[in-house]
């Protein structure tokens, strides 16, 4: 943890350098590490060459306008689109080539936009259903869990459909909490929701961030992750264009402002 | 004789139980199919031929290596699902992310393969198959003689649709199901090896109707056209419960069972068309059937 968190400080003086260029930590290897990244949705190319590292323990946030290619990365981590080139390495071990069933055992938890609630499965199934990963990551327990989103609890055996929109988002993210996934890749959790749900969403990232998982925001805008990610990217037409540590969020506020038009 | 509507009584309860028997068949049948749509959203038109290999084989078992309805009962569906599951691997996967009308064709085109290859072998007037001697006789009640291996085979069929909706509802593997048929993606995003679960849930429902076809040979003439001559009504029957829909294949099987059963009764030449006109007004209704969820 504190290794991985100096680790994440030697690498945040040099914000705009593209990971790909820092020398590889043979010993402790990335979370993640994306090089050279293309992919594709059928005939139309959506990254362009994405480079971006996570290393162990860090929170890092993924901006970008809608289109940019945020969600596409994140999908193509997963090997959720239809082709892909380059290179992505899960904490070491290259997943370009694997299909998308192989990815999730080597730690990673995957939050996607739409929240992937299953209408016909009751709450308490929706949270067990992801299986239990091979890394015996212990992560943030059960009863941690109901800690952070007491709801689920009481809705336990409402279906899937008939829950509200951030019930359906606590319950999106809750369920790859307990599975031993220690890479998380969360996709827009704080869209469209209500402040209060965003609060314990937040207070949720800083429960992981103790317990040393690793975590990957895409989010449109800098609001919510302002305060929690150790660092930021910004996206646009599918390549990372600016790299920026919290400490230097002050000095690119205007550029940053630019980029995402907001 | 006592009467009602005009009908002996004794003559409606023995079609009401005939009814349920045949409504037990097309439950199980229409489960299989309704299986593997619901996980796929593939039409399996082989369905028919492998009901017609389950009791093929009972027969050829029995025929060739002295093996009797029992061992049958048990290597029949193994040896009909194993069929499946190489159809699935070998060809239906590769037509994934294709048009459901590929699977359609393939299977179709299996179906005339597979039944042309035993019409080859064994013509197409059909060979008698005895039921087991355990089963041999009859049960009397009063207003008629059951055969004992209808109430068995009846039985065996429903405990088959009960396990099987157990199964799909209430344990962790059927919600890896159902969440399949929802949003295949994610539940392979979950580290589920979503290609082995299509080809072992391709592979349970032939071998459901490897099962039904097994249980049936007793009863009906085994012959390599028994499968098409039953399927068409099983498909018009899945379409009534919704497709996909497991609930609704084994409830609309055995409901359409009893009509037929009753129409047979009451006006006997719409008793094989009743299925069709109830699918067509189910349809004008209902377009997702009973069961089903608009899309």
């Amino acid at each position: 943890m504190s290794q991985a968190q100096a680790q994440a400080q030697a690498h945040g003086p040099a914000p705009t350098a593209p990971a790909s260029l820092r020398p590889a930590d043979e010993a402790s290897p990335a979370a993640l590490q994306i090089d050279n990244l293309h992919a594709w949705y059928g005939e139309s190319h959506v990254l362009h060459g994405v480079n971006l590292r996570v290393n162990p323990g860090e929170t890092i946030c993924l901006l970008g306008r809608n289109g940019a290619g945020r969600t596409t990365t994140l999908r193509a981590v997963m090997g959720l689109t239809s082709a892909r080139t380059g290179s992505i390495r899960v904490f070491g071990t290259e997943v370009i080539g694997l299909p998308p069933h192989r990815v999730a055992p080597l730690g990673v938890g995957y939050c996607p936009e739409e929240r992937g609630i299953f209408a016909s499965l009751t709450t308490r199934e929706n949270f067990l259903l992801p299986p239990e990963l091979p890394t015996r990551f212990p992560g943030i327990s059960a009863d941690e869990i109901h800690a952070l989103f007491p709801n689920l609890q009481e809705r336990a055996n409402s279906p899937g459909s008939r829950l509200s929109g951030g019930e359906q988002q606590m319950l999106a993210v809750a369920r790859i909490f307990r599975t031993g996934a220690r890479l998380l890749l969360l996709d827009e959790i704080s869209e469209g929701l209500a402040p209060v749900i965003v609060q314990a969403l937040g207070r949720a990232i800083i429960e992981l961030k103790k317990k040393g998982y690793s975590v990957l925001l895409a989010e449109q805008n800098f609001r919510f992750s302002a305060n929690l990610a150790d660092r930021f990217y910004v996206m646009e037409r599918g390549q990372i264009v600016l790299e920026i540590a919290r400490a230097e969020l002050d000095k690119n506020r205007a550029e940053l402002k630019a980029l995402l038009g907001v | 004789m006592t009467e009602l509507f005009g009908v002996p009584v004794a003559l409606l309860l023995g079609q009401l139980l005939l009814g349920l028997v045949n409504g037990a068949f097309y439950a199980m049948l229409s489960l299989g199919l309704a299986v593997i749509f619901g996980l796929m959203d593939e039409v399996n038109f082989a369905h028919g031929a492998f009901f017609m290999m389950g009791a093929m084989f009972t027969w050829m078992g029995g025929q060739y290596f002295h093996l009797n309805f029992w061992w049958m009962l048990l290597l029949a569906p193994l040896l009909v699902g194993l069929v499946g599951m190489l159809v699935e691997r070998l060809m239906l996967r590769r037509l994934r992310g294709m048009d459901p009308i590929y699977g359609l064709l393939l299977t179709f085109g299996l179906t005339l393969l597979i039944e042309g290859v035993f019409r080859s072998f064994y013509g197409v007037a059909g060979e008698p198959y005895s039921p087991p001697d355990l089963l041999g006789g009859t049960l009397d009640l009063g207003f008629m003689y059951l055969p004992l291996y209808y109430v068995f085979a009846m039985l065996a069929s429903l405990l088959v649709c009960l396990g099987t909706w157990l199964l799909i509802e209430r344990t962790k593997l059927g919600a890896y199901l159902r969440a399949g048929t929802e949003n295949p993606s994610l539940v392979q995003a979950f580290g589920i090896n979503f290609p082995l679960l299509v080809m072992l849930t391709f592979a349970f429902g032939s071998a459901l109707a490897g099962l039904a076809g097994v249980l049936a040979a007793p009863i009906i003439q085994v012959s390599p056209l028994m499968g098409s001559n039953l399927i068409i009504v099983v498909f018009a029957i899945v379409v009534i419960g919704g497709m996909g829909s497991v609930m609704g294949a084994i409830v609309s099987g055995l409901a359409l069972g009893v009509i037929e059963g009753l129409a047979k009764v009451f006006y006997s030449p719409i008793s094989t068309t009743v299925v069709f006109i109830l699918m067509a007004v189910v349809l004008t209704v209902r377009p997702a059937g009973l069961f089903g969820k608009e899309k």
